[in-house]
C-alpha cells in the first residue's frame, strides 16, 4: 500500500495533464479533418474519429497499465522487448502487409499495427540499459560499435521496409548520444555535412569550392593571424586563374571551365602543405583535410543525390530548396498544407469551419498533415498553442530526465525526448514547407493507434522510471 | 560565466529545441499573418482543377474510311449545398424526363462514393447533346447544377465491333494501377480501343481555378500558369477493308462462326467477321450497362470474338500441313499413290468417301482422300531414321508449329488465343509412356483429336501456301496517326521449316479441288469463278458439341495471292456446303466488288442454321 501511495504523490502530474491535452486536442483536429455536416455524431466508428476515440481509450488503459507496472522490469528486460521487437519488424518484413508503398503493417482482423512505431521505445530502453552501466563509456571504438548496432538494427529494417520516415527517427539518438558523452564536434560535423550537402544541390560546384577554401583560409587567420600570408597566397591563386582564363581565351583553347578554379585550389593546398612542412605549423595539416574532405563530400553529393536517392525524395528535396517547382505534380501535398496553414491567418477560421481541408484538398490530412487542420482552423494563435505546449513537454521531460539519479532512467529520459523531438520538429516543419515532406505523426495528434500507443507507452514508462526516483536505492 | 560539464549539455539541447521552434514559430508567422499569397481572401483560396478531355482518335478502315468517330454527350453535375428548392416538373420537361427519374437520380448521387454536398457530383449520365440544349439556356434558373461535356463513340458504319472493341468507364482496380486515370474516366477494353489505348486516348488537361467556399469560380489561378492544353487523341489506320467487312458480316448472318482474311504480302487482315455479331453502338451511352448484360447473357455469346478466342479441330484443311512435312521429311513423294476403298483399315482405321482410287499427292488433296493422309502420317511418325515415334512425332510437332500453330501469332488485339498441339509428354500422360503409337493418334492425320487452332491461325495457314512458305506477323493497324503510309510495327517475316518447292504440289491440289473438272472428284467446286483462280481446301470439322463445322479455306488468285481467307460455320456441315461458297463470295467481293452469282448469295443470305446446333447427339 505504501508503494501505491509513492507512486501517486510520485508521479508528474504535470506531464500528464500536458499528455491529455495535447491527445484531447489531436482528437479535436481529427474530427475537424475528417467532419461532415452527413457524418458529425462523434461515435461514429465507421469514421476516423469514431475509431481514434477507441485508440484514446485504449491508450489510456495502456498508460495506467504501464504506471502500475514494477518500474524495475524496463530496465532488467530491456534487451528482451528489443528482441521481441526486432522479431517482430522481420516478420512484418515477411507477413507484412503494404500500404503507402511501405510494407509496415501487421494485419490483425480488421484493422493493423504497426511494429516500427513500438521499435522507438524498445531501442531507446536498450540503448538506456546498454550505456547505463558506470563503466560504460562513450570513447572506445566498440563502445561506439555497439551503440551504433542497436540504433542501426531496427532502423536498417523499417529501411528496407521502405518507410524512410520512421527510419530517420533513429537519427535522433545522436542527442542522447551527445548528452552521454560524444564530443561536441560531431554534432558540429554533422551539422557541416548537411549544410554542405544541401548548399551543394543548391549551389553550383565552383562556389562552393571557392567558398570552401575561403572558409578554410578565414579559419586560419582567425586562429594564427597570419593575414600576410594567406591574403597574397588567395591573391596570387585568384590571379592564376585569371591567368589560365586569358590564355584561354587568346590561343583560344578548348578548356573546361572547371580548370580554372580547380587548378589554382588544388596548388593552394600543394603550397600550403609545403609551407606547414618547413613553417612546422600542424594544423595547416588539419585545414588541408579539412578542405579536401569537404571538397570531397560535396563533388560526392550529387552523385549519392541522382544514383542513391529515389526520385520521388530527390523531388521532394528539389521542391524544399526551390530547385524545382510543381505545385500541381509533386510538390502538391506541400503546397496545399501550406495554403491551408497559410489561409488560417492569425486568428484562423474557427473550429470546423476550414475550407481546405472540407474539401480534401489536402492528403493525408488526419494523419501526416494533420497540423494543417490546426493552422487553418485555429491560426497562428492556435498553432503557436500547440507549438508552446509541445515546446513545454519537451522542456518537462528535459528536467524529469535530469532530476534522475539513475543512469538508465536519464538516459532513456534523453531517448523520450529525442524521439519527441524529432516527430514534432520535422512533421510541423514539413506541414509549414521548412523541409522535404518525410511521412511521420506528429506525436498524439496524428491518427493511428500504433502510433498513439506507442508514444503513450514512451512517455509513461519514463514517468514510472521517474516516479521510482526517490527508492533507487531500496531494492 | 561557465556552465559545468552536466548543465552544459542539458542547456545545449534544450537550446537547441526553443531555436528549432523558434524558427517553425517564425515560418508559421511569414506564411500565417505576413504573406498574404496564402490568403488572397478568406473565401477564395481553394483551387479546382477543371480535367480538359482529349478527343479520342479516330479509326478508319483501310481506305480511308471512317469507321470510329465522337459525339458530344453531357454529363449533369450538381453541388448539393448550392442546389435551391426548384420546379422539378419544369427541369424533368426540359431534359424529357420524367420526374421520377429525376428523384432517383438525386438518390443514387448521394450514395455514390466519396459523396459530399459541396463537390461536384454527377447526377444524370451521358445525356444527349440535344436533350441539353434546352436546359442549357434555362441553366440558370437551377443554381447548383451544370452540364459537363464529355465525348462517346460514334460508330459511323455498324461493322467490325469485336476488332474495334469497346470503351468503359474505368474502375478503382484500373485508377490504382495507373494514376493517369481517375474516377469518370475511360478506357479501352476491348479490341483496338483497349490494344491501341495509349494511342486512342490522347493527354488529358487541366485548368486550374482558384474557387470559393462555395465552390464558385473566382477566376484562373496565377493566370493559367499550370494550365495544360489537352492533346487530341491519335487516328488510327486499320487494315479492314469496310465494305469486305460487311459483306462478311452478311453473308454470317444466321450462322455462328468467323471468317478471317488476310492479303498474303502484307500479313494485313483484311476482314474479320466473329458471328453472331452486334451492333457496336450498343455499347454507347446510358444504356450500356443493361446492353451489355443482355448480351453476356446470350446464350449464343455475340461478344465473344470467335476469330481470335475460339478453338476449332482444323480438320481435313490440316491435310496440307501434313502433306508438306512429309514431302520435306521424305515420307512420301508427289508422284507416291495409295489406294483406298471406302477407308484406311488399320487398327481403328479412318473411314473416307467415295472417290477414284489409287490417288497421288495432288489428287488426294484434291479429293480429301483421308486414307491417303493416314498412310503419311503414319510413314512421318514410324520413319526408320527417328528411330521412335516420340522422336518422330516431335520432329512433326516441330514442323507444325512452324505454321504458327500452338502459339500465339501476336495479333494487334487483345486475348488472342494460342491453340492446341499436343506434346510427347501429353501422350505420356494421356495414354502411359510407351503406350501410344501412330495408330494411337491416327486423328491427327485428318486434322482431328488434340489438334486446336483458331480461324485467325487457320487464315495464317492458307497464306502461308500463298506465299509458298513464309507468313508476316498478322495485324489490324497499319498506321497510328494521319498518314495512310504504314509507320508501325513493321511485321516480322516467319518462315516455315518446309521448302518452298514443296508447296507447289499442294496449290496444286488446291487448285484441282475447286476448278477440278466436274466428276473429277473435287470437293470444292462450288467455289469456282470464271475469271478468278482460286485455290481451296475443304473442312469438315467433327467436334463433341453437335454437327460437324464447316471449314474452307483459300487464297486467290493463284499467281499472285492478293487475299487469303478462313472460314468456319459452326454446326454446318460439309465445308463444300457453306464455308466454301461464303469464302468464293468473299473473295469475289474483294477482287471484283461485285457479285456475279445472285443465286449463291441468295443461297447464303437465306441459310438459317442456328437451330443445327443441338441436334445432334
Amino acid at each position: 500500500m505504501q508503494r501505491k501511495s509513492n507512486l501517486v504523490s510520485n508521479l508528474d502530474w504535470g506531464t500528464i495533464v500536458l499528455y491529455v491535452i495535447l491527445v484531447l486536442m489531436g482528437w479535436m483536429n481529427i474530427y475537424a479533418a475528417v467532419y461532415s455536416e452527413e457524418h458529425n455524431s462523434i461515435l461514429d466508428f465507421s469514421q476516423r474519429y469514431g475509431k481514434q476515440l477507441i485508440w484514446i481509450t485504449f491508450a489510456f488503459f495502456l498508460g495506467v497499465v504501464v504506471l502500475l507496472s514494477n518500474g524495475r522490469i524496463y530496465s532488467v528486460f530491456a534487451y528482451i522487448i528489443y528482441g521481441l521487437v526486432i522479431l517482430l519488424l522481420l516478420s512484418t518484413l515477411v507477413f507484412g502487409r503494404v500500404v503507402n508503398a511501405s510494407k509496415s503493417w501487421i494485419p490483425l482482423g480488421s484493422f493493423g499495427i504497426q511494429p516500427a512505431e513500438f521499435a522507438k521505445f524498445a531501442t531507446a530502453l536498450a540503448l538506456a540499459r546498454l550505456m547505463s552501466p558506470y563503466e560504460f563509456k562513450l570513447n572506445t571504438f566498440w563502445s561506439y560499435v555497439k551503440v551504433g548496432l542497436i540504433i542501426a538494427i531496427p532502423a536498417g529494417i523499417i529501411l528496407l521496409q521502405n518507410d524512410t520516415g520512421t527510419a530517420l527517427v533513429f537519427g535522433s539518438f545522436v542527442l542522447v548520444l551527445y548528452r552521454e558523452g560524444l564530443p561536441w564536434w560531431v554534432l558540429g560535423v554533422l551539422f557541416l555535412l548537411v549544410a554542405l550537402f544541401i548548399s551543394t544541390l543548391v549551389f553550383s560546384t565552383p562556389v562552393i569550392i571557392v567558398a570552401l577554401y575561403v572558409t578554410t583560409v578565414l579559419i586560419y587567420m582567425l586562429q594564427r593571424g597570419k593575414f600576410k600570408f594567406a591574403i597574397s597566397l588567395t591573391a596570387g591563386l585568384t590571379g592564376l586563374g585569371f591567368l589560365l582564363y586569358l590564355a584561354s581565351q587568346t590561343f583560344n583553347i578548348q578548356v573546361k571551365t572547371d580548370y580554372f578554379y580547380i587548378i589554382p585550389v588544388g596548388m593552394g593546398i600543394v603550397i600550403a602543405t609545403l609551407y606547414a612542412f618547413f613553417s612546422r605549423t600542424k594544423m595547416i595539416y588539419g585545414l588541408v583535410l579539412f578542405l579536401c574532405v569537404t571538397v570531397g563530400f560535396s563533388l560526392s553529393t550529387e552523385y549519392v543525390f541522382e544514383n542513391v536517392l529515389d526520385v520521388h525524395h530527390q523531388k521532394r528535396i528539389n521542391d524544399l530548396l526551390g530547385i524545382e517547382s510543381d505545385p500541381l505534380g509533386w510538390g502538391y501535398n506541400v503546397n496545399q498544407s501550406k495554403i491551408a496553414i497559410g489561409s488560417g491567418g492569425f486568428w484562423g477560421k474557427g473550429y470546423l469551419s476550414g475550407t481546405q481541408t472540407k474539401f480534401n484538398f489536402v492528403p493525408e490530412q488526419s494523419t501526416d498533415f494533420i497540423f494543417c487542420t490546426v493552422g487553418e482552423e485555429w491560426g497562428f494563435v492556435g498553432s503557436l498553442v500547440v507549438l508552446a505546449l509541445f515546446a513545454w513537454l519537451l522542456l518537462r521531460l528535459i528536467r524529469i530526465a535530469e532530476r534522475q539519479r539513475e543512469s538508465f532512467s536519464r538516459i532513456y529520459g534523453y531517448g523520450v525526448v529525442s524521439i519527441l523531438f524529432f516527430h514534432i520538429a520535422v512533421n510541423i516543419g514539413m506541414a509549414v514547407g521548412l523541409l522535404p515532406v518525410i511521412g511521420i505523426p506528429l506525436p498524439f495528434f496524428s491518427y493511428g493507434g500504433s502510433s498513439l500507443w506507442a508514444f503513450t507507452i514512451l512517455v509513461f514508462i519514463l514517468l514510472r522510471l521517474d516516479a521510482d526516483r526517490y527508492g533507487t536505492f531500496k531494492g | 560565466m561557465r556552465f559545468n560539464f552536466q548543465a552544459d549539455k542539458r542547456f545545449t539541447i534544450t537550446g537547441l529545441i526553443i531555436i528549432v521552434f523558434i524558427i517553425i514559430a517564425g515560418k508559421l508567422f511569414y506564411i500565417q499573418v505576413i504573406d498574404r499569397s496564402y490568403q488572397l481572401s478568406a473565401s477564395s483560396n481553394v483551387l479546382r482543377y477543371v480535367t480538359k478531355y482529349p478527343a479520342r482518335g479516330l479509326i478508319f478502315d483501310r481506305n480511308g474510311n471512317l469507321l470510329v468517330s465522337n459525339k458530344v454527350v453531357y454529363d449533369l453535375m450538381m453541388v448539393k449545398k448550392q442546389v435551391v428548392p426548384f420546379d422539378t416538373m419544369a427541369f424533368a420537361s426540359l431534359l424529357n424526363i420524367t420526374t421520377d427519374h429525376v428523384r432517383d437520380a438525386f438518390v443514387q448521387a448521394s450514395r455514390q462514393k466519396g459523396y459530399s454536398p459541396r463537390k461536384s457530383v454527377v447526377l444524370l449520365k451521358q445525356l444527349p447533346a440535344e436533350a441539353c440544349a434546352m436546359l442549357q439556356e434555362k441553366l440558370y434558373l437551377f443554381p447548383g447544377f451544370e452540364l459537363l461535356p464529355r465525348t462517346v463513340r460514334l460508330y459511323d458504319r455498324e461493322v467490325a465491333s469485336h476488332v474495334l472493341g469497346y470503351i468503359g468507364e474505368v474502375d478503382e482496380e484500373i485508377i490504382s494501377k495507373n494514376p493517369y486515370y481517375q474516377l469518370g474516366d475511360y478506357i479501352g477494353i476491348s479490341g483496338l480501343e483497349k490494344s491501341y489505348e495509349e494511342y486512342l486516348r490522347g493527354k488529358k488537361g487541366v485548368s486550374v481555378y482558384m474557387v470559393d467556399v462555395y465552390n464558385r469560380i473566382k477566376g484562373s489561378y496565377e493566370d493559367g500558369k499550370y494550365d495544360s492544353a489537352a492533346v487530341e487523341g491519335q487516328n488510327l489506320i486499320c487494315t479492314l477493308d469496310a465494305d469486305l467487312q460487311e459483306y462478311g458480316e452478311k453473308l454470317m448472318q444466321n450462322k455462328i462462326g468467323s471468317i478471317v482474311a488476310i492479303e498474303p504480302r502484307t500479313g494485313e487482315v483484311l476482314a474479320m467477321v466473329s458471328s453472331p455479331t452486334y451492333n457496336p453502338g450498343l455499347l454507347v451511352g446510358r444504356e450500356r450497362a443493361d446492353n451489355f448484360r443482355t448480351l453476356q447473357n446470350d446464350s449464343l455469346k455475340p461478344i465473344f470474338n470467335r476469330s481470335i478466342m475460339a478453338l476449332y479441330p482444323p480438320g481435313s484443311t490440316f491435310k496440307v500441313v501434313n502433306a508438306l512435312i512429309g514431302l520435306q521429311e521424305g515420307c512420301v513423294y508427289p508422284q507416291t499413290t495409295y489406294s483406298c476403298h471406302g477407308g484406311y483399315t488399320v487398327g481403328r482405321g479412318v473411314g473416307c468417301h467415295i472417290h477414284p482410287s489409287p490417288l497421288n499427292l495432288t489428287q488426294a488433296i484434291q479429293m480429301s482422300c483421308n486414307t491417303y493422309f493416314c498412310h503419311v502420317f503414319r510413314n512421318i511418325l514410324d520413319k526408320p531414321e527417328f528411330g521412335s515415334v516420340e522422336k518422330g512425332f516431335t520432329v512433326w510437332k516441330n514442323h507444325v508449329e512452324s505454321f504458327g500453330y500452338g502459339n500465339k501469332l501476336n495479333i494487334d488485339l487483345p486475348n488472342e488465343q494460342k491453340g492446341i498441339v499436343p506434346t510427347v509428354a501429353f501422350y505420356d500422360k494421356y495414354f502411359r509412356k510407351g503406350g501410344w503409337n501412330s495408330l494411337t493418334i491416327l486423328s491427327l492425320s485428318i486434322g482431328q483429336g488434340e489438334l486446336a487452332a483458331t480461324p485467325l491461325q487457320m487464315a495464317n495457314l492458307v497464306t502461308i501456301i500463298a506465299n509458298r512458305g513464309f507468313y508476316l506477323d498478322p495485324h489490324v493497324v497499319r498506321a497510328v496517326g494521319d498518314s495512310m503510309v504504314r509507320n508501325s510495327n513493321v511485321p516480322e517475316k516467319h518462315y516455315t521449316t518446309i521448302d518452298t518447292q514443296w508447296f507447289d504440289y499442294i496449290v496444286e491440289g488446291m487448285d484441282m479441288a475447286v476448278n477440278g473438272a466436274p466428276g473429277s472428284g473435287s470437293t470444292a467446286r462450288i467455289a469456282a469463278l470464271p475469271d478468278i483462280r482460286i485455290c481451296g481446301k475443304t473442312g469438315t470439322s467433327q467436334n463433341p458439341h453437335g454437327a460437324d463445322h464447316s471449314v474452307f479455306f483459300a487464297f486467290a488468285p493463284k499467281d499472285d495471292p492478293k487475299i487469303a481467307i478462313s472460314v468456319y460455320v459452326e454446326n454446318a456441315g460439309f465445308g463444300a456446303t457453306w464455308a466454301a461458297p461464303i469464302a468464293s463470295l468473299m473473295i469475289e467481293k474483294y477482287l471484283r466488288d461485285s457479285i456475279s452469282r445472285p443465286y449463291l448469295e441468295d443461297y447464303i443470305l437465306q441459310a438459317n442454321l442456328l437451330d443445327r446446333r443441338a441436334k445432334k447427339k
